[in-house]
């Protein structure tokens, strides 16, 4: 399967990453390939087979709803490229 | 004293005749000689070393001392470590300073283990020759030319050239056991769920697992120890009984029945690490163990299905990364759109951000079912077949990988033929299954392992065949010459 111009963008839009004008050609190309590996998996017949998510077929644990975290805002926002008062700074968004 | 195994070392801390300060000392010593032309390590933590030394002295004295207490150890760059840099091998978290320890961290801390350092891996562990690191590729110590396997390279590559008695690694879809076949180690990957991811930053959350990385079967069935263990912080920690990894170390391998695979010895597979291989499992057979044939007929859809998988979940669990909370910020943003695209535009490397693109369009509306479903089911089918093969035979015998250690550059722009060296390592990941890679050899001058996969929950058995090949071999204390 072959991508083009549109797909990429599409998929820059997605996954909000950045695909440059000049880049996009060889982008489709190296996905593309990937693509072709993929298609080797449309032979195998899987019409009786249950789709699996985890190895062990295990179910989600539950825990009791108790409050387990506490606050480290402080620490955590230390780590942060802009914040301040408790908020993550980021550009405005609402004029 | 980096040739000593790591109950030697345990024996030598505990009667006195060296202490952890000076054992540790001696490894920052040997990476401060060598590592400037291996780039094993992201980051060297010396000061935290000694002073982790020194408390695990006090415990050495008063008595309160466990068998790796004192034992210094190297965590892949991909476990946080509270207040250490961890930056997955990416610009992206070039300035992460962890804020918390890993599960994993946290457990060895309380044996006492010092902290040398953390080691370089492939961007995210996404790769397999730990070439993709913003921090620039690892060079392995039997061959500077040549790749030290992938993702786990870093650690693999202390271990082989003695900066680091232990090592811990993380193995999604072979990167514990290819980077020690590469350079001619042990490691292990678990069970999935056996050891906790809490703290691991995650790849492909279904597949990722963390295990040991060691000279020996023994030394990893020790750390594996210290390793394993159930964690409420992780969703699929397993809850179960404690183990001792090291209990079945001297068990006979007498009637033990080795399946091999057909189909894992067909085209492809490079002449030299085939007679390695074959050598190798000649050898067991020597020990007691009946070899019979077994069928993995869908081998060939699991690469497919894996590369649908991994960075479907890769796509999802990197989408946190946004220049927002943590990591890297592009630099005036002109609005949040632009800060989102620019940051992760600027601070992913080129093949994580092909995984996350290719990830997205498996999961985007239209494809879901054609890619996604497709190899969710597909897992099944290879999970299923080694169910089956197990039905015949206690373990299973083959190569880790398709050749030695290829050179550095030699695969770089070819992504499709890198996937495709995962052949023999990636079913395990789908199935969830325990896999040990053990020295077995030389090709082209460059090691070989020998990969033993085992059913659901045989660690000891496996670190058990491991030790006993290991008793009547001497591939694992070989090492380079100019790291002895």
């Amino acid at each position: 399967m072959s991508l083009g111009k549109t797909e990429v963008e599409y998929i820059s839009r997605l996954t909000q990453i950045e695909v440059r004008e000049e880049a996009v050609e060889g982008v489709a190309q190296k996905l593309s390939n990937i693509l072709d590996l993929f298609a080797q998996m449309e032979a195998a017949d899987t019409q009786d087979v249950l789709p699996m998510a985890h190895p062990l077929d295990a179910v989600q644990r539950l825990r009791p709803d108790v409050v387990t975290e506490v606050d480290q805002h402080e620490k955590l926002q230390a780590i942060a490229p802009a914040a301040a008062e408790a908020h993550y700074l980021v550009p405005q968004v609402i004029e | 004293m980096h040739n000593l195994t790591i109950k030697q070392m345990s024996e030598k801390l505990h009667a006195g005749d060296i202490t952890s300060v000076q054992l540790t000392q001696h490894y920052l010593d040997r990476i401060a000689q060598f590592d400037g032309e291996l780039n094993a390590y992201v980051t060297v933590t010396p000061e935290l070393a000694i002073q982790m030394a020194e408390e695990a002295d006090q415990r050495l004295a008063s008595g309160d001392a466990e068998l790796l207490t004192g034992i210094p150890v190297a965590h892949k760059d991909i476990f946080c470590t509270d207040g250490v840099k961890t930056s997955c091998g990416s610009k992206m978290l070039d300035n992460f300073i962890a804020p918390y320890d890993a599960h994993v961290v946290t457990q060895l801390k309380k044996v006492g283990m010092p902290i040398l350092g953390k080691t370089n891996m492939d961007e995210f562990a996404m790769g397999s020759s730990s070439e993709s690191s913003y921090y620039g590729a690892t060079k392995n110590p039997w061959d500077h030319q040549a790749v030290p396997g992938g993702s786990s390279g870093g650690a693999a590559a202390v271990i082989a050239a003695g900066l680091a008695p232990l090592a811990t690694g993380t193995d999604t879809g072979g990167s514990i056991r290819q980077p020690a076949s590469f350079c001619g180690i042990t490691g292990i990957k678990p069970t999935y769920g056996v050891v906790s991811r809490f703290g691991i930053i995650a790849y492909a959350s279904s597949f990722d697992q963390a295990g040991p990385m060691t000279r020996s079967a023994e030394d990893s069935a020790w750390l594996l120890n210290a390793m394993a263990g159930f964690d409420a912080r992780d969703s699929t920690s397993l809850e179960r009984e404690k183990i001792d990894y090291t209990a079945a170390l001297g068990h006979s391998l007498k009637g033990l029945k080795v399946g091999v695979p057909a189909e894992y010895f067909g085209e492809g597979l490079d002449a030299e690490v085939e007679a390695v291989v074959k050598n190798a499992i000649a050898e067991v057979e020597k020990l007691g163990a009946e070899i019979v044939e077994i069928h993995l007929p869908n081998k060939d859809l699991a690469v497919p299905s894996y590369y649908v998988l991994a960075p479907a979940e890769a796509s999802s669990n990197l989408s946190r990364f946004d220049g927002v909370r943590f990591g890297y910020r592009c630099e005036q943003p002109k609005d949040l759109t632009d800060l989102y695209k620019r940051s992760r535009s600027e601070g992913f490397g080129e093949e994580v951000k092909r995984r996350i693109m290719v990830g997205a369009y498996a999961l985007s509306a239209g494809y879901y079912d054609a890619y996604y479903l497709k190899a969710q089911k597909l897992r099944r089918m290879v999970r299923d077949d080694f169910i089956k093969a197990f039905q015949s035979c206690d373990v299973i015998m083959g190569p880790v990988a398709p050749t030695s250690a290829f050179n550095i550059g030699e695969k770089s722009d070819d992504q499709v033929s890198m996937y495709l060296s995962d052949l023999y390592t990636i079913p395990v990941n789908l199935g969830g299954l325990p896999a040990l890679s053990v020295p077995a050899g030389f090709a082209q001058n460059r090691p070989v392992g020998l990969h033993i996969v085992g059913p659901y929950f045989s660690e000891a058995q496996l670190l058990n065949i491991g030790h006993q090949f290991q008793q009547v071999t001497d591939w694992h204390t070989k090492t380079p010459a100019q790291y002895q």
